[in-house]
């Protein structure tokens, strides 16, 4: 039974305790030392949103007990934005008319030098969805260069059988980051209108194949603004703890990237604010203590600053999220971004201020080759 | 008092309290724990050893004098414990090295079979090793027979900060296993670490509690006096502890009047 068949479970969970929340529950849901998932959903009911200091020092103690005054660090690395899919709310959609590019292996070298060069041990290789222009020959050769200048790789790239990943994983790939964007099957067909990525049940299956294949590290999210976000989140945890319950040699991460100013006109559907990533964080940190909580550089330096102490415990840093971005001057004017930075900060600077909060920042966390 | 160290490969350790180097705020304050701590023995994971031109390089900061116990943190199985002990030595970090091989990151225990596995490789190419254990009285006995320096089985889950939660069976090793016991893992007061000590652990190994305390210097500084007075008192003999006066001989008494 795969996530797709399991997750079935929880729709009535959520239905039926959706009106029922209230203090009791939120306050009981607080003191519990294990958290069931119907804690989880209380603590990101609204009756929950007037708890969030009480939330978010229990958060704090339980983080600083497993992961310390750490935080890692890491940056993306695109490779190319050719792209099959049509997602509404990227900029990378097959329908936008645009320069594309996809880097030479000499300019993939050149971007991996730049990006080791301030300090960094951690990348994620990311391409736009497109098996026909970055096909999996032209990937496994860029990570025959990244393992060249780093301990660790990720990839966030099109869905690929087991047998596919086992090969990426042979050649030094350790972390699989793939997220849902939305569990709402409804949903995301409306915003994945064409393309490979319409199947929502293949894309869901996909953390645990890699799992299956033998990554050390997955990685999931949902893109909040697509639906509502307390039932997305909700199955973003349960899915987590699925694959933490069947994989628990596998180091299980999660993301709630929000959606961002991109090219094409696809407006939020669901706003969520500061406060509310701050409920999402506490309550995932409630539900899984030893998850992993990445904050990408969509958000804010003001408000990343502020998130260090309550629960995240990896930051992109320095990042740049067009084809090239990091070293082609040509790239920098025409090229596609993903979507839009909101932390421009250099890693230098990123580093200043996690010290400054008292938290040590963390380039390596494993050895290539192992 | 006369001199009393524990002996391991060679190397005298005065300092009973092994401190861990992870999840500290900085390097530095790492160093000061050590150094407050009186450290004899650290014990640091490879995979956060950077050796890069950029990188800061924790191993700077361990003081001179203080030995250095590579710990395999990250390893899933027994082979990915061997490869990372084989790169720490020819990376030049020495031959001492802590096993930890978990498969599970919910709980984060360890894995017996196959800590017992690399411990089996590992002695026999020549590394003085200190496996991390779930306390388990046959396994201990097999890590020490087949060479382990140290027997190290958990109090309770990493980071858990709970204390000798595994005190019956810790009891039993200390009894049964000719090779040092040192708890590791979930020692979060100092009172616990001296609780071991009065015991009869060879010493403790604690890096959460001291890490994450707000005040880390002086929290090391509190755990390595509870350690000392620990161990004095289970050199000076334990007092027998009574739950009531002993006043009468109920059940033998009738021997005496009959006299």
């Amino acid at each position: 039974m795969s996530y797709y068949d399991y997750s079935g479970r929880y729709k009535n969970v959520e239905g039926s305790a959706a009106a029922a929340v209230g203090n009791d529950d939120v306050e009981r849901a607080l003191a519990e030392e294990d958290t069931s998932p119907l804690d989880f959903w209380a603590l990101l009911s609204p009756a929950a949103e007037n708890y969030l200091e009480r939330a978010a020092e229990k958060a704090q103690e339980i983080t600083l007990r497993h992961f310390g005054r750490t935080i890692q660090l890491y940056a993306p690395i695109y490779v190319s934005d050719y792209c099959d899919n049509q997602c509404l709310y990227c900029s990378f959609n097959a329908r936008n008319r645009g320069f594309r590019k996809k880097l030479s292996l000499e300019e993939v070298e050149r971007e991996a030098a730049f990006v080791a060069d301030a300090g960094l041990r951690q990348i994620l290789l990311l391409t736009g969805e497109s098996k026909k222009e970055s096909p999996l020959d032209y990937l496994r050769e860029c990570v025959l260069i990244l393992r060249r200048y780093f301990s660790s790789i990720g990839i966030e790239i099109y869905p690929l059988a087991v047998e596919d990943y086992k090969l990426l994983i042979a050649d030094g790939v350790d972390g699989l980051t793939v997220y849902q964007e939305t569990y709402d099957e409804e949903i995301y067909k409306s915003v994945h209108p064409a393309g490979p990525k319409r199947n929502f049940r293949f894309r869901l299956e996909t953390p645990e194949r890699g799992a299956q294949a033998g990554m050390r590290q997955v990685n999931i999210g949902a893109l909040l603004g697509l639906a509502d976000w307390r039932r997305e989140v909700f199955a973003l945890g349960m899915h987590a703890r699925y694959l933490q319950d069947r994989f628990p040699d596998v180091e299980i991460g999660v993301s709630v990237p929000r959606l961002r100013p991109h090219a094409g006109a696809f407006q939020s559907m669901c706003a969520v604010t500061d406060r509310n990533i701050v409920q999402i964080i506490l309550a995932l940190r409630l539900f899984m203590p030893r998850l992993s909580i990445a904050i990408s550089t969509r958000e804010t330096s003001r408000f990343r600053d502020h998130l260090i102490p309550l629960g995240i415990t990896r930051m992109s840093a320095g990042s740049a999220t067009s084809v090239g971005g990091y070293t082609a001057q040509a790239a920098k004017g025409n090229a596609l971004s993903q979507f839009e930075i909101a932390d421009h900060r250099s890693i230098p600077e990123v580093m200043a201020v996690i010290r400054q909060r008292g938290y040590e920042p963390v380039f390596n966390d494993w050895i290539f080759g192992i | 008092m006369k001199e009393d160290s524990l002996e391991i490969g060679g190397v005298k350790i005065n300092c009973r309290l092994f401190v861990g180097t992870g999840k500290f705020s900085s390097n530095t304050m790492m160093r000061d724990v050590l150094l407050a701590a009186k450290a004899d023995v650290t014990t640091v994971a490879l995979r956060r050893v950077d050796s890069g031109a950029k990188a800061d390089n924790i191993l700077d900061y361990i003081p001179s004098g203080c030995k250095v116990m590579i710990n395999t943190s990250g390893a899933r199985t027994a082979d990915e414990a061997v490869r990372i002990a084989r790169l720490a030595r020819a990376a030049g970090a020495g031959n001492w090295i802590k096993i930890e091989v978990i498969a599970d990151n919910r709980y984060l225990l360890p894995d017996n079979l196959e800590t017992l596995k690399a411990t089996e490789t590992l002695v026999q190419e020549g590394f003085v090793v200190f496996p991390y254990m779930s306390p388990d009285l046959a396994v201990a006995r097999r890590l020490a027979e087949c060479g382990a320096a140290a027997v190290m089985p958990l109090g309770a889950p990493i980071g858990s900060n709970r204390g000798l939660k595994t005190k019956e069976l810790v009891a039993i090793m200390i009894k049964e296993i000719r090779a040092p016991i040192i708890v590791d893992a979930g020692l979060g007061k100092p009172s616990d670490a001296c609780e071991c000590m009065e015991m009869g652990c060879a010493a403790v190994l604690v890096n959460t509690a001291i890490a994450v305390s707000r005040n880390p210097i002086d929290y090391a500084r509190a755990f390595s006096q509870a350690v000392q007075a620990g161990r004095l008192a289970y050199l000076s003999g334990l007092a027998e502890s009574v739950d009531e006066a002993r006043a009468s001989s109920p059940l033998t008494g009738f021997l005496r009047d009959g006299d």
